[in-house]
């Protein structure tokens, strides 16, 4: 592997583990606070690329679109948050799991009636099509090296939101002891709605940002989500800078793993790591809850 | 939390019986549909619920684990199709003349059914041991997270398998037969997978109500507390994992020999998440209940898919409502019908 396709395939795989951060943050946080298995995590990523599909070229203009996508992916999933899931918080994981499974099939076929059954397109705009010249020599494709680039501002906002606030104060309250928090008169449903919200609104980013690289049609969350899963779990889980690194991690594994290995391996690779790192450590790298 | 399995029922002779009564009633109402089939002459319910007791195979194993051991895994649709692929992958070898070449070993293809499903079996025992041991020792949440993973895991691995196909699938088009008696037909092909979901629930109750099946419901109501009397959960539900792991497998052999085809579609996760949701419709509680759940979701996909091309869009509702509002399962029903005739026989 010569260094330059070293150097690109080191990007790609950073581009992808920031995604996966973006996926992973809502998913680890909803879990953290509210003990809520949220299997439909990835329809948000879905919901976020149809919807920026039809915005985009509504607006005529990318930006615009994309602000519009993200907002409403978050109202759709604060709306499924107030209106179903509020009432099932204190019930068993297996119930979680069979009613999210149940909101996949309705987002899905929602998506299918909205938008029919043919994948829709999501353009690159003109200014971000090209190539940027990193090193001489080395050219990689500016919207990727964009999206990049937003994902970890995106995470750094976070990060800060999250460590320097009150409210992002009471997010690590409620994600790491929540009868504490409660008890300390941390309003921990308010915070888990807006938690939700926002953990749907980067879903969604993360699918419009990937809407122009893979193709925006129904089912496009699940292998994403599943990958999040991976994150948040190796990550250890409702741990926020624990989905950080593990994001990178699979990221950076997983990119590296279909290029060099067989592609029997290589998509299976990444399994194996998490395998490894759990029969490690069976909670995660940095668990929340240690 | 309040636990709604922990309502007793009244004490009353014949309980043995009450409580497998349905169980009796679906196999009788399962054995019936053949002959009415073929009297209507419309064979095609006939292959519907052969998918039914194929399904309902795998659903009951799967609740060994999910509503008696209380972990709820997410890999059992790879249990199944990987168990197909095994057969589909010896008839396909048979077919060319070839051999399967793995680890230096070299088998011959066969479509003896009676080689290749125990050969099924014996490789989902190995996979379910070896994916089991890891997942095992996780728990809650860890636990549905790496079954999901190792589903997905397989699913990738049947994708990237293309000489047998890759994401198309394969098809089994070899003669099959049992060590030289050719398949029969639709209708005897049913009837065999009818006594496989005899034996499997016999099994399965056997298994219940054995030491080990008290030992197994004790860690889900109480690990700590079945620790502190001196038991090791870790042997035990790795067991069981293997136990229910092998059943759905033969679940998964005979879906496959049924549809002639196997593809990786059969072992995505969400597939693994309807043997759940399958489990849980019929009642968990029950060795019976995924059978009933069984038979009742491949009618329901048949109605609403009738109904309209947006079928899925319905059977998301009714997943949802029957959990918020049913959790017990349709076995819940059964239930309570029998508590209301033990309280009348007392008062």
């Amino acid at each position: 592997m010569g260094i330059v396709l070293a150097l690109e395939q080191t990007l790609n795989g950073i581009q992808l583990g920031v995604m996966l951060f973006l996926m992973a943050a809502g998913l680890t946080l909803v879990f953290g606070i509210m003990n809520l298995v949220n299997l439909a995590h990835g329809s948000f990523y879905m919901v976020g690329a149809f919807v920026a599909s039809t915005f985009v070229v509504m607006t005529g203009d990318f930006i615009a679109g994309v602000v519009i996508a993200v907002v409403i992916t978050g109202l759709v999933a604060v709306a499924i948050e107030l209106g179903l899931l509020r009432f099932i918080y204190t019930r068993t994981h297996l119930d979680h799991v069979m009613i999210t499974i149940g909101l996949i099939f309705i987002f899905d076929e929602m998506t299918r009636i909205i938008w029919g059954v043919v994948p829709v397109s999501l353009p690159i705009p003109k200014y971000l099509s090209g190539f940027v010249e990193l090193l001489p020599g080395v050219r990689y494709p500016t919207y990727r090296l964009t999206v990049l680039i937003v994902g970890i501002m995106v995470a750094l906002a976070l990060y800060l939101a999250i460590s320097h606030t009150r409210v992002g104060m009471w997010v690590r309250a409620g994600a790491s002891d929540r009868p504490m928090a409660l008890a300390l008169g941390v309003n921990v449903p308010k915070v888990f709605s807006i938690v939700f919200a926002v953990g749907g609104a980067l879903a969604g980013l993360a699918g419009i940002m990937a809407g122009p690289i893979v193709a925006v049609q129904v089912g496009m969350g699940e292998p994403v989500l599943v990958l999040a899963l991976v994150v948040m779990v190796i990550g250890g889980v409702g741990s926020f800078r624990g989905a950080f690194i593990a994001a990178l991690m699979v990221g950076i594994v997983d990119t590296f793993g279909r290029v060099l290995l067989p592609p029997a391996i290589g998509s299976m690779v990444i399994f194996i790591f998490m395998a490894a790192v759990l029969a490690w450590r069976p909670t995660g790298l940095f668990s929340a809850h240690a | 939390m309040h636990d709604p399995r922990s309502i007793k029922l009244p004490a009353m002779p014949g309980r043995f019986v009450l409580d497998r009564l349905p169980a009796f009633i679906i196999v009788g109402l399962l054995a019936l549909v053949p002959p009415v089939c073929l009297a209507l002459e419309d064979p095609f319910f006939i292959r519907v619920f052969m998918r039914a007791i194929n399904l309902g195979i795998a659903a009951a194993a799967l609740n060994l684990i999910l509503g008696f051991g209380g972990l709820v895994s997410l890999m059992h649709a790879a249990f199944m199709g990987i168990a197909g692929y095994v057969v589909g992958v010896l008839a396909h070898h048979e077919l060319n003349g070839d051999a399967l070449n793995i680890a230096g070993l070299s088998i011959p293809g066969t479509g003896n059914l009676l080689v290749s499903i125990p050969l099924a079996l014996v490789v989902v025992a190995v996979l379910s041991l070896v994916t089991g041991a890891i997942c095992v020792r996780t728990k809650g949440i860890y636990f549905i997270m790496i079954t999901l993973a190792f589903n997905q895991m397989l699913y990738y691995l049947a994708v990237a398998a293309e000489p047998y196909g890759g994401q198309d699938g394969l098809q089994l088009l070899s003669d099959l037969h049992f060590g030289g008696v050719p398949l029969p037909a639709q209708v005897g092909f049913f009837y065999i997978c009818l006594a496989a979901l005899v034996v499997v629930l016999v099994l399965l109750d056997l298994i219940v109500k054995s030491r080990f099946g008290m030992v197994l419901i004790a860690l889900r109501q109480n690990e700590t507390r079945a620790a502190a009397l001196g038991v090791n959960a870790y042997p035990y539900q790795l067991a069981a994992f293997v136990i229910s792991g092998v059943l759905a497998g033969l679940g998964g052999a005979l879906f496959a020999v049924g549809q002639k085809f196997v593809s990786p579609a059969d072992l995505a996760w969400l597939r693994s998440g309807d043997l759940a949701i399958i489990a849980v419709l019929g009642g968990i509680a029950m060795v019976w209940g995924p059978i009933l759940g069984a038979v009742v979701w491949v009618m329901l996909e048949l109605v609403f898919s009738a109904w309209t091309i947006h079928w899925l869009l319905l059977i998301g509702v009714f997943i949802i409502l029957v959990t918020l509002f049913l959790n017990e399962g349709l076995a819940e029903l059964w239930k309570r019908l029998i508590f209301a005739i033990g309280r009348r026989n007392r008062g």
